[in-house]
């Protein structure tokens, strides 16, 4: 079983390092996003500081949603997700090792630089830790729960756009819980709660998400 | 396994068709009288509000549907997950059927809200919890309708929307506690649902004489939908 894992893990990241850009540009977006709300709502210090943990949220949200579309659609396209559905591999077991390559390539970067966005934002050193904590726990739901969009979405018209609209309602609970926890630390309290909920978060799609996405597979599969 | 049978005499399209439409004839009888009668005790009857006035009697709008729009997503994944498990047409038909609906009673239970929140609360819209987690229900509901939309066979489109109906079924209470929790941090908005003190009784009628026609109003929308669909497919 593990063997598979990490096989495919293997696979996923040395693709991912071939194809560059690609990583690049999820990473350099939500870069972007997040630079773009001061010009627009203005430079003033404290209300960028009061802002900066959900914006540094909803920018990965959507950086994540964006290389969503990348997770199966190039093996769907070339036919290797239907020999991985054909194998002797659990394909649940599969989805989880292509998610946990998504996250490693698309979630953890994010969790990389987002203390620099922090910084262009004055938010306080000490929130930092939370800040990249709460990333660390959320980004994998938001792979997690994402691949189950991907795969419904797979090789169907206009699949970008529609995978932003069934997977974003599910997003909410970890953005609300990972901006949450910022907040908390920055009003002097303790985080813990939030952080805990969205470690609960983890360990709940962790175990759930993979087979929905497989059986989501199997229907675009047909 | 005779019971068995009996069971699945209905989940053929061909024999639901002529039922569906009687319940549909019936349930719609019933609900215009039950939606005249609910609307006269809400609107003539009842008294006025000690604390909101008139302002009030949108409820027997609101509240109905509100009720309607959580209840129908939770049918529609129960349809959804049998179609899903027993691979049965028309349970993903019942399914699809309600979406419309569901979707047309959220849309309505916000919009009263707002309605209602204007002269209440001094604004259309709030981030109070309950607002916000029926948004998201609306989101929910065009999420199933637009996957279904996309998907060409429509077979393909039934399994896929009712896998994410049941996805969306597992994630409701979430969506709805975090928001709650949401909202009692952010204080700033210190606005809640001001109930009357307790409600008198031709209130409590009103509201559910509507709720009664809002549910046949439901099933005979849905029945008629499902006998279009039917049509369509076979």
């Amino acid at each position: 079983m593990l063997d598979i894992v990490r096989c495919i893990l293997a696979r996923d990241l040395l693709l991912a390092v071939r194809r560059r850009s690609d990583v690049a540009t999820a990473l350099l977006f939500f870069v972007i996003v997040a630079s773009l709300f001061p010009l627009g709502i203005g430079a003033e210090p404290n209300l960028l500081r009061a802002i900066a943990p959900g914006v540094i949220w909803v920018a990965a949200l959507l950086s994540t949603m964006l290389s969503l579309g990348r997770l199966f659609a190039a093996d769907y396209a070339d036919g290797t997700l239907e020999q991985l559905a054909l194998g002797a591999a659990p394909l649940g077991v599969v989805v989880a090792a292509k998610g946990i390559a998504h996250w490693l390539v698309s979630g953890l970067p994010l969790v990389l630089i987002a203390p620099l966005l922090a910084l262009q934002y004055d938010l306080a050193q000490s929130l930092y830790g939370v800040l990249a904590l709460s990333l660390l726990l959320g980004t994998p739901v938001l792979s997690m729960i994402g691949a189950i969009g991907a795969a419904l979405t797979l090789g169907v018209r206009g699949g970008g756009v529609l995978l932003a609209l069934l997977v974003l309602p599910l997003y909410v609970p970890v953005l609300i819980m990972g901006a949450g926890s910022v907040e908390m630390a920055a009003a002097g309290l303790e985080p813990d709660g939030q952080l805990l909920i969205l470690g609960a978060l983890l360990a709940f799609t962790a175990a759930f998400a993979p087979w929905a996405s497989a059986a989501a597979l199997r229907i675009s599969l047909e | 396994m005779n019971t068995a049978v009996r069971w699945f005499w209905f989940a053929s399209p061909h024999t639901f068709f002529p039922l569906a439409g009687t319940i549909a004839r019936v349930c719609a009888l019933l609900a215009v009288p039950l939606g005249v009668a609910g609307l006269y005790v809400g609107f003539v009857v009842a008294p006025t509000d000690a604390q909101q006035g008139e302002v009030y009697r949108i409820i027997f709008i609101h509240v109905p549907a509100a009720w309607m729009s959580m209840f129908l997503y939770l049918v529609m994944a129960f349809w959804a997950a049998l179609g899903l498990a027993f691979n049965t047409r028309l349970s993903a038909m019942m399914a699809q059927a309600l979406a419309p609906t569901g979707a047309l009673f959220t849309f309505i239970a916000l919009w009263t809200g707002a309605l209602w929140g204007k002269p209440t609360w001094g604004a259309y819209w709030v981030w109070d919890a309950r607002l916000t987690s029926e948004l998201i229900l609306l989101f929910l509901y065009f999420g199933f309708m637009s996957l279904h939309a996309s998907i060409d066979d429509p077979r393909r489109a039934d399994r896929a929307a009712a896998l994410l109906a049941i996805v969306g079924a597992v994630n409701v209470p979430i969506i709805y506690y975090s928001v709650q929790w949401w909202n009692t941090l952010h204080q700033g908005a210190s606005v809640s649902f001001t109930k009357a003190p307790s409600m008198a009784a031709t209130m409590f009628l009103g509201m559910m004489l509507m709720a009664l026609a809002f549910w046949l109003y439901s099933i005979a929308v849905a029945m008629v939908r499902v006998r279009c669909l039917i049509r369509e497919r076979e």
